[in-house]
């Protein structure tokens, strides 16, 4: 067979036979030609995810493992990674979500961990597109229907629209479990004469070779794009869970890996290259929901909802039991043996033999040319003269709260249970989303960003801004950052000015996460997000996660009260380079973000923190989207009440009320912790605005906002 | 022997059929104006060993009353008995 | 108190109920396996919790309604048992007859989960002592059939014999067409069989059993059953 057939490039090819040093066999290229492919093996990106920060104090695993898991006190460990589903959603909307909640979801249950919240990062074309609607609506029903089923609360979240992803939408898919730390389950704690398990769905033809389909460019024929997708069904994952969970209590699993991309072939030789063990497995063993399978199909089948197990032979019939319990199939399907050796039997007759290290890991990186894009500097070009001031604030505000990206997103996440597990303490619609810890006083917080707008305009500070607006979000809520993940959405790397913006968001993101102490701990890449007419913007999504260390040290978003002095914190010149507002107003991405400030962004964090845990405010929200016109209408609508500001204006009105950039927040003070708070912020910039109360939002002079009618309008009414 | 019966389900009359509505709503929407109503159910195929039709029939009748149909709010046709 | 929460395969919403029994009245409860046969002896409550029974295969609740275990809950009921079915619960007992009515598909036929402001109809139930009359709590609904249906007759007769317990209705206790979410007749969140020992209802009380989860008007709904079943001495 030909190794282009399999999708294999020539040097892989060479590399192939190098190793094995003979002719690979048409098994073992199309085995590899799927382990080796974008989506598998990272090969475009892996020499530029090293860039990131991955130690850490709290840092209990970090990449390289299942989900990264970090130590939130109390013995407790959170696991948590985000993963990309796009193509497959572009192509099956409600399916390519539904499946690539399914597959986070198994990616947390493998570290022994139960999946307690998830967040999904979406990003859509043009709202009145009608693929768009399509795409929107089935991805979001696709969510909702299988993690509702599946018992695992959606607590938060970002929907994001720019016709760039018409064609492209993403979806990124985030989820966390809670582990206790001395019952974490490893991929790299086999050791020879286990026995190799699949606990489960049977196995089918669904989504054959789909890690090739999502390394490809969409054809524009996308019905042509069919046969890969693969089908959920969220009642075998529930079922699975509770199997998982329950042998884990038991102590019967000594490893534990999810079949995701490329099924069988790459949960098995992860745990065996991870483990430093060989493989013998027996394809016809393989319980099937198909006919006629040959074993590269079995080896490369994405059937949803199946695990591998490593066990002690001697557990068998034990784990037998439980799994009848649960309606899942348990086989037997080989065992682990030393040394390297990958082996795939069908009927004791060798079909593929390849040693487990050449498979995983050792695929060749590509270093694709990068040069930075001619028309950098023409993003930057912005000249603010040009841009009149508004006539009406009134109605620019109003203006701005209903664009897309930043109005009410009600209508997706009511079709989401946030609640079951009876540990959300603050579901979607803020700025950070947090869950109790049952039987502890901690909390865990969540902050999902992206800013993929900055990032087009300039990668570097885009990055690094993608970071430090998570981390300002936690700091606010009183969460200290503990690790992130990250899901990098691009498009072609073979496009040297495309390549050269990836290499730029890392370096800043990378850049940030190292100065603000927060390390990338698990995370995602997913390359050629392109069709033949557009290509998406650089789209860094960060999923970063803090703890809080009683209720108490909770601020909440929202909570404004009668009679509190409301203060913003932070520069009052943000700039509108890149901003929500341009955007709205013009139409136009341009402009130069700021750069970024490690020192102001530490400082920040920790003034910002000190806020939270000595109780000084009754309410927080850092500034991020639509600058700080936006902030306070958030917080005047969550609320129902409105604020009497006042002020004289350092810079242009339009710059002070829509710049984006730097750590800035808004909050509210009762009258009786104002001098701690002022001094907390001593040697910050910050300026009282004004006093929450009634029923209007104004600023004397400019805006004058009824709060049920700033409501109506930002939820679409 | 073995039968195939075809068995169909759907909301009884005077149910709230919204899916039926929905349905019915988009059709007209795009263009078939001569569209009266619609209502959704359920197909579902059983395959039965018996000596003849007659007594298949009535195996997958009793299953409608134990569990295939909830007769507050549904009705069936068994559409076809096929050795 | 002794408790016992029934699982099925697909239940979500077991632990959830465990943990608020727990915690707002300290009561003795368990998880009992749907294959089980029997109850224990001494049980003085048995819920049937919200979740995806069967994967809401075939109809929701319908396979669910067939367990082995369900032989034993209808025996416990006949004999004047507690039983409360919350949310797929409530689908659970309206499919075996311990209830009336059927579940539809909400009218907006999508999935809500919202704050959920409800009327209380009547306090003189186990299940609702320490509310008062038309007191107006929130509990969160979260399902995607939860429009009750009654056809007209039956549905006039369960109003007659009072056996709605809760109403759906605004923050003022405005009951309308406008705060019913999916579309339930007469605005019915939950009813009360003709004895009076059975409850089922959509909206989740065990969500809003503490503070820090938003709201506490579940708790006395547990306070309620406890004060009763300590009264009654078992």
């Amino acid at each position: 067979m030909d190794y282009r057939l399999a999708g294999l490039r020539e040097d892989e090819y060479e590399e192939m036979k190098r190793v094995l040093g003979r002719e690979p066999n048409e098994n073992e290229l199309r085995i590899m030609g799927v382990m080796w492919s974008e989506h598998c093996s990272y090969k475009s990106t892996k020499h530029l995810l090293r860039n990131f920060p991955t130690k850490g104090e709290k840092v209990v695993l970090g990449p390289g493992e299942n989900a990264g898991v970090v130590d939130v006190g109390d013995g407790w460990g959170a696991a948590f990674k985000a993963e990309s589903h796009n193509h497959p959603s572009a192509v099956a909307p409600y399916q390519g979500a539904a499946t690539g909640v399914g597959g986070i979801i198994r990616d947390i249950l493998a570290l022994g961990a139960r999946p307690a919240a998830s967040m999904d990062g979406l990003f859509f074309g043009d709202p009145e597109n009608k693929r768009t609607q399509n795409l929107s609506e089935g991805i979001v029903a696709g969510i909702g229907g299988y993690g509702n089923a599946v018992g695992v609360p959606t607590v938060g979240g970002k929907t994001a629209y720019d016709t760039c992803y018409t064609d492209n939408p993403l979806v990124n898919a985030f989820n966390l479990g809670l582990v206790r730390l001395d019952q974490l389950v490893s991929s790299q704690t086999a050791k020879p004469g286990l026995r190799v398990l699949i606990l489960g769905s049977k196995t089918g033809r669904d989504g054959i070779a789909g890690a090739a389909f999502a390394s490809a460019e969409l054809s524009d024929d996308t019905k042509s794009s069919r046969p890969s997708i693969q089908i959920g069904d969220p009642f075998a994952e529930k079922l699975l869970i509770e199997a998982c969970l329950e042998l884990r209590d038991k102590n019967l699993i000594v490893s534990m890996q999810d079949m995701g991309a490329a099924g069988i072939t790459s949960s098995s030789s992860e745990i065996a290259a991870k483990s430093g063990v060989g493989m013998i497995l027996h394809f016809d063993k393989v319980p099937l929901r198909e006919e006629g399978m040959t074993p590269w199909e079995i080896a490369l089948s994405e059937s949803q909802e199946r695990m591998l197990l490593i066990i002690e032979p001697d557990d068998f019939d034990e784990v037998a039991v439980i799994a009848k319990k649960w309606g899942l199939d348990c086989t037997d399907i080989g065992e682990t043996v030393p040394g390297d050796q990958y082996t795939i039997l069908w009927d004791s007759e060798i079909v593929a033999q390849m040693p487990a290290s050449l498979i995983g890991d050792k695929c060749p990186g590509i270093h694709w040319p990068s040069k930075r894009p001619e028309d950098l500097e023409k993003r930057w070009d912005f000249e603010i003269e040009t841009l009149p001031l508004p006539e009406d604030f009134n109605e620019t505000v109003l203006n701005l709260v209903t664009s897309p990206s930043l109005s009410d997103k009600k209508w997706v996440y009511e079709q989401y249970d946030q609640m079951v597990q009876v540990n959300t303490v603050q579901g979607p619609g803020a700025p950070v989303s947090v869950i109790r810890i049952k039987d502890s006083k901690r909390l865990v917080a969540m902050a999902m960003e992206s800013d993929p707008w900055k990032c087009y305009l300039d990668p570097y500070r885009g990055g690094a801004e993608t970071v430090a607006r998570s981390i300002r979000a936690l700091a606010v809520a009183g969460a200290t950052p503990l690790g992130l993940t990250d899901c990098l959405n691009f498009p072609s790397p073979e496009n040297p000015e495309q390549y050269w913006e990836l290499e730029e968001v890392v370096h800043g993101m990378s850049d940030c996460c190292k100065e603000l102490e927060c390390p990338v701990v698990s995370g995602n890449v997913s390359l050629y997000n392109e069709s033949s007419t557009q290509r998406i913007l650089p789209t860094p999504v960060v999923g970063t996660v803090g703890v809080i260390d009683t209720p108490e040290h909770y601020l909440r978003s929202g909570a404004w009260q009668e009679g509190d002095h409301l203060f913003l914190v932070g520069a009052m010149n943000a700039p509108l380079n890149g901003s929500q507002y341009l955007l709205r107003t013009t139409g136009k991405n341009q402009g130069r973000p700021l750069p970024f400030t490690p020192e102001t962004e530490k400082d920040f964090r920790d003034r910002a923190l000190k806020v939270a845990h000595e109780e000084l405010a009754h309410s927080g929200r850092p500034l991020a989207g639509g600058g700080l016109a936006v902030a306070l209408a958030k917080e005047a609508i969550m609320t129902g009440i409105g604020a009497a500001m006042k002020m004289s204006f350092p810079t242009r009105l339009d710059v002070f009320l829509f710049g984006e950039g730097t750590p800035r927040a808004i909050y509210a003070v009762p009258s009786n912790k104002v001098v701690q708070f002022r001094l907390i912020w001593n040697g910050f910039p910050f300026v009282e605005l004004g006093r929450i109360g009634g029923n209007y939002l104004t600023l004397e002079n400019i805006f004058d906002l009824p709060v049920p009618v700033l409501t109506e309008k930002w939820e679409g009414r | 022997m073995s039968f195939l019966v075809k068995l169909l389900i759907y909301p009884k009359e005077g149910v709230l059929d919204t899916q039926g509505k929905a349905v019915a709503s988009s059709l007209t929407s795009l263009g078939y104006t001569a569209l009266k109503s619609v209502r959704v159910g359920r197909y579902i195929q059983l395959s039965i060993n018996s000596d003849t039709a007659e007594d298949a029939r009535k195996q997958v009748e009793n299953m409608c009353d134990d569990l295939l149909v909830n007769s507050l709010i549904e009705d069936f046709s068994i559409i076809a008995v096929e050795a | 108190m002794k408790a016992q929460v029934i699982v099925f395969p697909g239940s979500n919403c077991d632990q959830d109920v465990v943990y608020a029994l727990r915690h707002v009245v300290g009561a003795t409860v368990e998880t009992l396996w749907h294959g089980e046969k029997e109850l224990p002896s001494g049980t003085d409550l048995v819920v049937l919790p919200g979740g995806f029974s069967y994967g809401d295969y075939l109809r929701t609740g319908a396979i669910a309604s067939l367990s082995p275990i369900m032989d034993a809950v209808h025996k416990y009921a006949e004999e004047g048992g507690l039983v409360l079915g919350i949310c797929n619960g409530f689908q659970i007992l309206t499919e075996t007859g311990l209830l009336p009515g059927a579940l539809l598909p909400n009218k907006t036929l999508r999935f809500i989960c919202k704050p959920c402001y409800l009327r209380v109809e009547r306090n003189d139930l186990p299940f609702t002592l320490n509310y008062t009359k038309g007191q107006i709590v929130q509990f969160p609904i979260a399902h995607h059939e939860g429009l009750f249906y009654l056809p007209e007759n039956e549905l006039n007769e369960l109003e007659k014999n009072n056996q709605v317990v809760f109403r759906y209705a605004s923050v003022n206790g405005e009951v309308s067409e406008e705060h019913t979410p999916n579309g339930a007749l007469n605005n019915i969140a939950g009813i009360i069989n003709k004895k009076g020992n059975i409850l089922g209802l959509m909206p989740h009380p065990e969500r809003a059993s503490e503070k820090l989860l938003g709201g506490e008007d579940g708790a006395l709904m547990w306070q309620s059953i406890n004060a009763w079943i300590n009264k009654a001495g078992v």
